[in-house]
């Protein structure tokens, strides 16, 4: 089996892991998480595009290398704005549950 | 190459987050200042683009330091982008002047958390739409999309409540899942084609295992991102939760960016690819937003979530544009009539539902509470306010020479014309669904105040003339579009009685409706038309509150995946 075709399967199994992480688990943290996990698998297989870029005799095809500096990047930013989300969640109700699904105003309207 | 008034693309870009960065510098009442300012540079800007567009008859493109593609990256505007980035100008300024009453920094603070965040907000999630509109490859797009969100989810929980926190949580995890999706479909994309370029993937890219399994998951993605029911869990809470000002944005314009980027990927980068069996597909997602939004926005109890649920539907009228635009002889779609109608509605709904939003707010402030059912008498002690509402209304129902008017001509057109009859009938319908809530909040107002209510607060006239303005917008919108790409002799005259019968009967259509589905104090009474026609609105409410569950949401966004694929393949394979 060559790299390319190991690489790609690895991908695919991040992917697939991580998308079946976002479904079933109910805790936020899990599914940003879960995120992080689809999001390696697609940097994954950036790289592995680049490599069969490659196969025109250069060492590596650098597009793809960039998008992936930069996909990161946004990823980062991403988990980092939902965790804070998510602890500011924490300390205003004292759960973390994303399920309650009563619309944000029913609070406003018992205080009034 | 650049063309002629090239720079100002990366311009239209580069302003609002000159705006961010100042106003965060600067902090305090300046982030206000720069604001303003840069609000009327990027209005002079947006309509700087629109003349030279129009002028110079072609698309203007500029070459990011002067590196052509594939290697470089070129920002370009076309007629859409045009037309899209005119109407994100005259909404931004229009909700601008609108929130100065709302986000003014308090006398005496030097700087107060919410005013501060929601004017680097605003101008924030004007940068990205710009960007989404003129970029011309698939990479920046997805920066943009980010950006946007970003933008986006603080927006939706500025006053820092539990409830909008969540709410802004679940938008932003379901949102993410959307983009990650779509940056999939895009890296696959430079795998087979060897570039990001849109005009060069256009010419690379052949109907394929690659193509359709790229544009299925870019779809899905993007549909997440604009809310098309199934995949709507976290529009209504974060549309209706957030401050007046800030839905304002969230409703009218940030669906609209991800929106943008589907007709582009569907239009321009692979119209030969989908084919009509996917666009049927996306359609009839269409056709169910607009019943299940117009029926569940009939039954809600306060008037900001009757709005957001009213988005929801208006959504789906916007996919509905996608089998109507499908040439059968080339196979692809094509830039005619149904585009210039859909965006048409896009266009007219931005400043319809930003209107909408801020009369609530409105509302909201005279009387502390937005109860539709306790709103009597709103029409004589805020008349401004009621006035822009009805407007508004009667914008996104089509029935007078508007914007929504044009596009639901042009659909209707585009329909017979294709002989898609089903299509004609849900635009009829959704004509109606869309006047039933309208006159639903319209009635209660003109209702006497009950006794011993509360007289409500006087509202600043700016703000009501903000919003009445915008609602105004979407029949300027009309005049342009004649002026413009749109043959006049769709514009019939008003009065000629054919059309005042189907003014007619769309509003008697939209009563029968809202008497049927609509919510009141006494649900009970009615004869059995009224009770089976409450028995199915709480069916569509039961299916829709499964709908919205996690993984029932994130199980149809796979599916929905897969099927754009499978519909694709079967296209290719007939």
């Amino acid at each position: 089996m060559s790299g390319v075709i190991l690489f790609g399967l690895v991908a695919c199994a991040l992917v697939g892991v991580g998308l079946y992480g976002f479904i079933v688990n109910p805790q936020p943290l899990r599914k940003i998480l879960a995120f992080n996990v689809v999001g390696s698998g697609v940097f994954l297989l950036c790289g592995v595009v680049a490599r069969r870029g490659a196969a025109i005799g250069l060492g590596g095809d650098p597009v793809p290398q960039a998008l992936l500096i930069t996909g990161i990047v946004v990823a980062f930013s991403a988990t980092a704005l939902a965790v804070t989300v998510l602890l500011r969640l924490y300390e205003e109700t004292e759960s973390t549950t994303l399920a309650a699904d009563t619309p944000p105003s029913t609070a406003d309207a018992k205080r009034t | 190459m650049t063309t002629p008034g090239g720079l100002l693309l990366p311009l239209a870009v580069l302003i609002p987050f000159v705006g961010v960065m100042l106003g965060l510098a600067l902090g305090g009442r300046n982030a206000q200042r720069a604001a303003m300012l840069t609000i009327v540079a990027g209005f002079g800007i947006a309509a700087v683009i629109g003349l030279t567009f129009v002028s110079a008859g072609q698309p203007i493109t500029y070459v990011l330091g002067g590196w052509s593609p594939p290697l470089g990256i070129e920002l370009r505007a076309d007629a859409l982008a045009v037309a899209m980035l005119a109407m994100v100008a005259v909404v931004i300024a229009g909700i601008g002047i609108y929130a100065r009453a709302d986000f003014a920094t308090p006398e005496g603070a030097r700087e107060a958390r919410a005013p501060m965040l929601y004017w680097l907000l605003l101008l924030a999630v004007w940068g990205s739409l710009n960007l989404v509109f003129v970029s011309g490859d698939l990479f920046t797009l997805y920066v943009a999309l980010e950006l946007l969100t970003f933008a986006g989810v603080p927006l939706v929980c500025l006053d820092g409540k539990g409830e909008t926190l969540r709410a802004a949580l679940r938008y932003l995890v379901y949102a993410l899942a959307g983009s990650v999706l779509y940056l999939l479909g895009a890296v696959l994309l430079y795998g087979e084609c060897g570039t990001l370029d849109l005009a060069l993937v256009a010419q690379r890219l052949r109907p394929g295992p690659v193509g359709w399994v790229a544009l299925a998951l870019m779809t899905a993605g993007l549909l997440a991102k604009t809310a098309l029911f199934p995949l709507h869990l976290w529009l209504p809470p974060a549309h209706a939760g957030a401050p007046p000002a800030a839905s304002a944005v969230l409703s009218a314009l940030v669906v609209k960016g991800s929106f943008f980027i589907v007709v582009r990927l569907w239009f321009d980068v692979a119209p030969a690819l989908p084919g009509l069996p996917a666009a049927q597909l996306l359609a009839g997602l269409g056709a169910a937003a607009i019943l299940f939004g117009s029926v569940i926005a009939l039954r809600q109890e306060r008037l900001k979530l009757l709005i957001a649920y009213s988005t929801l539907a208006q959504i789906g009228y916007l996919f509905l544009m996608f089998p109507l635009a499908f040439d059968g002889n080339s196979g692809a779609f094509i830039h005619g009539d149904a585009l210039t109608g859909g965006t048409l509605q896009a266009m007219a709904h931005a400043t319809a539902k930003a209107a909408m939003f801020m009369t609530a707010g409105l509302l909201y402030k005279a009387y502390g509470h937005d109860r539709i059912a306790d709103l009597g008498g709103a029409a004589r002690s805020v008349p401004l306010s009621v006035l822009a509402f009805a407007v508004a209304g009667v914008a996104l129902m089509g029935v007078l020479p508007s914007g929504a008017y044009l596009a639901k001509k042009l659909l209707l057109q585009a329909a017979q014309a294709s002989a898609q009859w089903w299509w004609d009938w849900v635009l009829q319908v959704g004509g109606f669904l869309t006047t039933s809530y309208v006159v639903l909040v319209l009635a209660q107002a003109f209702r006497k105040p009950a006794s011993g209510a509360a007289p409500p607060k006087a509202v600043p006239r700016l703000q009501a003339a903000a919003a009445l303005v915008l609602a105004l917008c979407s029949f300027a919108l009309a005049l342009a579009a004649i002026v413009g790409p749109v043959s006049d002799n769709l514009l019939g005259n008003p009065f000629a009685p054919k059309e005042l019968a189907a003014t007619l009967v769309t509003f008697a259509g939209g009563a029968v409706l809202a008497w049927g589905f609509g919510r009141r104090h006494a649900d009970a009474a009615g004869g059995s038309l009224r009770r089976a026609m409450l028995a199915f609105a709480s069916t569509l409410q039961r299916v829709d509150a499964v709908l919205r569950r996690w993984p029932v949401a994130g199980i149809s966004l796979l599916a929905l995946a897969l099927l754009f694929g499978v519909a694709m393949r079967a296209n290719a394979s007939s």
